[in-house]
């Protein structure tokens, strides 16, 4: 990363490698596993003091979790824009099928 | 018959991807079923959930969590031209695969015990929203398992092809290919974990 931070700017927001000289190591990924842990136990705690926290640590912490598999282990941070539109353009697809069945069960 | 062998790794991953999508949509059609009949049927959630393991769906969690790293690990692995390592990752994985499994299998031995399975007469007798719950739980873990067997057979494969030589250091987007597929198989997970094993 220091490397392309040498070069102009703009040429590198351009010119994305389809992979990275510099992969990420071992130790990257082991860390976002314990985050991912630790989560976890936070969402199973939540969801032991009451429902009102149960569903807000549903409602934060477990899209949190897919999140960071999607943006590491899934390597969307190492990809280029198209990939990652892809999967917002899907997200966002699914969230007007959400929204639109919740506003015709508000106005029933 | 050419020399030349045509190779377009961003593409094999787009294609995947575009097939990851569809997966998505499938279970998020299922994700929009559930929360409206949470909606509608609060109470008769809280107490299917109740009649769940939620150790079992926790100690699952961490298994499919560790197998997705496992996974990522593999690929680190042989980017580094460290064979038998990726391979040691790879075997862990499919050994947590399986763990996750036979952990489903005895949960769902249970459930059948206690008569709660798909039509039969016990169910029955319980109120609508938790037939409702049951339908959904049976059906949301039973395609996740469909694909956590999927997943293990296509990466039983590249063990195979690792072993083979045929994934290597400088050609190794199958494998990326089948790790998406499993920390998709992880990320439906992450979801039915609160909507089914904490929803008591």
């Amino acid at each position: 990363m220091s490397q392309h931070a040498e070069h102009s700017a703009d040429l590198n927001t351009v010119q994305q490698p389809e992979h990275p000289a510099e992969h990420p190591g071992y130790g990257t990924f082991i860390k976002v596993w314990v985050a991912l842990l630790i989560l976890t136990a936070c969402l199973v705690g939540m969801s032991h003091v009451s429902q009102t926290y149960a569903v807000w640590g549903l409602l934060t912490l477990t899209p949190l979790k897919a999140g960071l598999v999607f943006y590491f282990f899934m390597h969307l941070k190492y990809e280029g824009p198209l990939l990652k539109i892809v999967i917002l353009v899907t997200l966002g697809t699914l969230l007007i099928f959400f929204a639109l069945l919740f506003s015709d069960v508000a106005f029933h | 018959m050419s020399e030349h062998v045509h190779r377009d790794d961003f593409g094999a991953r787009l294609g995947m991807w575009l097939f990851l999508v569809t997966e998505i949509v499938l279970f998020g059609g299922l994700f929009i079923g559930y929360s409206y009949m949470r909606y509608k049927y609060p109470m008769e959630f809280h107490h299917g959930g109740a009649e769940l393991n939620a150790t079992l769906g926790i100690i699952n969690t961490v298994v499919l969590l560790t197998s997705s790293l496992t996974v990522v690990l593999a690929i680190v692995a042989i980017q580094r031209a460290e064979k038998k390592r990726a391979m040691a990752f790879l075997g862990t994985t499919l050994a947590l695969g399986v763990t996750f499994l036979i952990i489903k299998s005895f949960e769902w031995a249970a459930k059948f015990h206690h008569g709660l399975y798909p039509n039969a007469p016990h169910l029955g007798t319980l109120p609508p929203g938790e037939q409702v719950f049951f339908g959904l739980y049976f059906t949301m873990t039973g395609l996740h398992g469909l694909h956590v067997i999927a997943g293990l057979s296509v990466l039983s494969v590249m063990l195979w092809w690792v072993a083979t030589d045929r994934v290597r250091p400088d050609r190794y987007v199958h494998l990326e290919n089948s790790g998406l597929y499993w920390h998709l198989v992880d990320v439906i997970w992450i979801f039915l974990l609160p909507l089914f094993y904490l929803a008591a």
